[in-house]
C-alpha cells in the first residue's frame, strides 16, 4: 500500500497540485485581460470603459462571466451536434495545454521537456481545428466563410513562425523552452534577430486571429465569423480560449525574444525582483501591444493578407534563417 | 512499468479504433477527424518509445498542415454520402490484399529477428545510439553528415513534386486587373494626400 501511494498516488497529486496553481493565475489573468482590454481601448478612444460593477469596474469580468452562464445553450436544428460542441471545447483545451511546458521562472514548468518549443509550435498549429470545426458544424454561411478564412490564414502564418523559431534554435542550440531563456543571459534576442521578432509579432497577432488580422471574425462582413451560431458557454469557451491564446503566444515572445524571466540587467536591484514577477510583467507588455494595435490599425484586406504572409514574411524569414546560419558558421559562434 | 502499459494499450486501442472509424464512419469530414485523432495517439506511441522529436513533427506536419488541407477539401466537397457508401464494400478485397500483405511483410521481419538475434543486431543502427544526447541532436548528426545525399534528394523530389503542381494548376487570365503594391508605396507623397490648415469656425 504504501509503495502504491509513493509511486502513483503521491506523484500523481503533485502534479494536478502544479496543474491547478498553473490554471487558476491563468483563467484570471484572462478574465482580466477581457476587462484590461476594454480600458485600455476605453482610454485610447477617450472614454471610461466598464466602470459600474464593483470598483473602477474590477468585477466586470466576473458579472460577463456568470452573465453567459446564466444563458441558455443553443443549438441549431441543422448543426452536426457532437462536433458543434466539440469545437469550443478544444479550442478551450489546446490554449490550456500549451502552459505544460512554459517556463515561468528558472525550474517553475511543469514539464520541462527536450522539445519545447516544437510542443509549443505543434499546439499552436492545432489551434485552427476549433474555428474550422466550429465553421462547418454551424451549418450556416458565415461561419463557414469564417472557418476557411481562418484555416488559409493560421497555416499561411505558421510557416514563417516556424523560420523564426528556427532561426531562434540557430541561436540557441537546443529545443528546451529554459535553454532558449538560459542562452539570453548575455543579450536578449530581440537585438541581435530583431527583423524576426517583428515577424514573430506580426504572425503572433494573425495567428491569434487579433486585430488587424481578425478576419475570420470580421463583424462587418461575417456578422461575427466562425462563431455566430454560439451562445452561453459555448461562445464564452471560444473568447476565453482567443484571450488564452493570446497570453500563450505573449509567452512564446517573451520566451524566444525578450529574455523570459530574466532581469533586464544583471545587477543588483533589478535582481532582487522574483524572475516569475519579470516573466509576467513582460507578458503584460506584450499584451499591452496586442491591445494597442487592436486600438490603432484597421482591418487588412483579405489578399493583402495573404500577400504579406507569402510573398513578403515567408521570403524574408528564409533569407533570415540563410543569413544567421552563415554569420554562426562564418564568425564561429556556434551555441555550447 | 505499469503506467507505460496503460499508456500504451490506450494510445494503441485508440489509434485502431479511430482507424476502423476512418473508414466506416459515414460522413466525410468526420473521417477526417478520426485521422486526426490516429495520428494524434500513432504520436503518443512515438513519445512513449522515446522518439519525441518524431512525435511533434508528426503532429506538426500531419495534425497541424496535412490534416487541415483534408478538412478543407472535404468540407467543401458537395458530395451525396449514400451513393458514396454504395461502392464502399467492392473495395474491401484490394484493401484487405494491402492489409494482409502488410502484416505478412511484417511477420517476416520480427519472425526473422526472434529465429536469429544477430540479424536484430546488424540493422540495428549504422552508428551506435548515444546514450548523452537528445534524439533530436542523434537525428540531426546522421541526417546530415552520413545521409545528407539522400535528405537532400528527398528535398529535390518535394520541390519537383511542388513545381509539377504549380505548372498543372496554374492559367494566366487576362484581363484581370491587379493591385501593384510597389507602384502604390512608391508614390511620392504630394501626389496621394494635401495638408491644409482649416481655420476654427469655417470650412475648407
Amino acid at each position: 500500500m504504501a509503495e502504491f501511494w509513493f509511486t502513483y498516488a503521491w506523484p500523481t497529486i503533485w502534479i494536478v497540485i502544479k496543474i491547478l496553481f498553473i490554471v487558476v493565475p491563468l483563467l484570471i489573468a484572462v478574465a482580466y485581460l477581457t476587462y484590461a482590454e476594454r480600458k485600455v481601448i476605453g482610454f485610447m478612444q477617450l472614454r471610461m470603459g466598464p466602470n459600474v460593477v464593483g470598483p473602477f469596474g474590477l468585477l466586470q469580468p466576473f458579472a460577463d462571466g456568470l452573465k453567459l452562464m446564466a444563458k441558455e445553450a443553443i443549438i441549431p436544428t441543422g448543426s452536426n451536434r457532437v462536433v458543434f460542441l466539440l469545437a469550443p471545447m478544444i479550442t478551450f483545451v489546446l490554449a490550456l495545454v500549451g502552459w505544460a511546458v512554459i517556463p515561468v521562472a528558472d525550474g517553475w514548468v511543469l514539464s520541462n521537456i527536450n522539445v519545447g518549443i516544437l510542443y509549443l509550435f505543434a499546439i499552436s498549429s492545432l489551434g485552427v481545428y476549433g474555428i474550422i470545426m466550429a465553421g462547418w458544424a454551424s451549418n450556416s454561411k458565415y461561419p463557414f466563410l469564417g472557418a476557411l478564412r481562418s484555416a488559409a490564414q493560421m497555416i499561411s502564418y505558421e510557416i514563417s513562425i516556424g523560420f523564426v523559431i528556427v532561426t531562434v534554435l540557430l541561436a540557441v542550440g537546443s529545443l528546451n523552452l529554459s535553454d532558449i531563456v538560459l542562452a539570453q543571459q548575455k543579450i536578449w534576442f530581440f537585438i541581435p534577430l530583431f527583423p524576426m521578432f517583428v515577424i514573430f509579432f506580426i504572425s503572433g497577432l494573425a495567428e491569434t486571429n487579433r486585430a488587424p488580422f481578425d478576419l475570420p471574425e470580421a463583424e462587418a462582413e461575417l456578422v461575427s465569423g466562425y462563431n455566430v451560431e454560439y451562445s452561453a458557454m459555448a461562445f464564452a469557451l471560444f473568447f476565453l480560449g482567443e484571450y488564452a491564446n493570446m497570453i500563450l503566444i505573449s509567452a512564446m515572445t517573451v520566451i524566444l525574444f525578450l529574455g523570459g524571466w530574466l532581469a533586464p540587467f544583471d545587477i543588483a536591484p533589478f535582481t532582487w525582483v522574483p524572475g516569475v514577477i519579470w516573466f509576467a510583467l513582460k507578458v503584460s507588455f506584450v499584451l499591452f501591444v496586442f491591445l494597442w494595435v487592436r486600438a490603432t490599425l484597421p482591418r487588412y484586406r483579405y489578399d493583402q493578407l495573404m500577400r504579406l504572409g507569402w510573398k513578403v514574411f515567408l521570403p524574408f524569414s528564409l533569407l533570415w534563417v540563410v543569413v544567421t546560419a552563415g554569420a554562426i558558421v562564418a564568425f564561429d559562434w556556434f551555441p555550447k | 512499468m505499469i503506467i507505460q502499459a496503460f499508456a500504451f494499450y490506450l494510445f494503441a486501442l485508440t489509434a485502431i479504433a479511430a482507424g476502423v472509424m476512418v473508414i466506416s464512419a459515414r460522413n466525410p469530414v468526420h473521417s477526417v477527424l478520426f485521422l486526426i485523432l490516429a495520428f494524434f495517439n500513432a504520436a503518443g506511441l512515438f513519445i512513449l518509445l522515446g522518439a519525441e522529436f518524431i512525435a511533434m513533427i508528426l503532429v506538426i506536419v500531419y495534425v497541424g498542415a496535412v490534416a487541415v488541407l483534408f478538412l478543407f477539401v472535404v468540407m467543401m466537397l458537395d458530395i451525396n454520402f449514400a451513393e458514396l457508401r454504395e461502392g464502399f464494400l467492392q473495395y474491401l478485397p484490394i484493401g484487405a490484399l494491402v492489409g494482409i500483405i502488410l502484416v505478412a511483410e511484417l511477420m517476416l521481419i520480427f519472425g526473422s529477428w526472434v529465429i536469429n538475434p544477430e540479424a536484430a543486431q546488424i540493422i540495428a543502427a549504422p552508428s551506435a545510439a548515444p546514450a548523452e544526447i537528445t534524439n533530436t541532436h542523434a537525428l540531426g548528426r546522421l541526417i546530415y553528415t552520413e545521409y545528407i545525399y539522400l535528405f537532400q534528394a528527398a528535398g529535390l523530389v518535394l520541390l519537383v513534386a511542388m513545381i509539377g503542381a504549380i505548372v498543372l494548376t496554374l492559367r494566366k487570365r487576362p484581363n484581370v486587373r491587379r493591385q501593384r503594391i510597389s507602384e502604390q508605396i512608391s508614390r511620392p507623397v504630394e501626389d496621394v494626400i494635401e495638408i491644409k490648415d482649416v481655420p476654427t469656425g469655417s470650412g475648407i
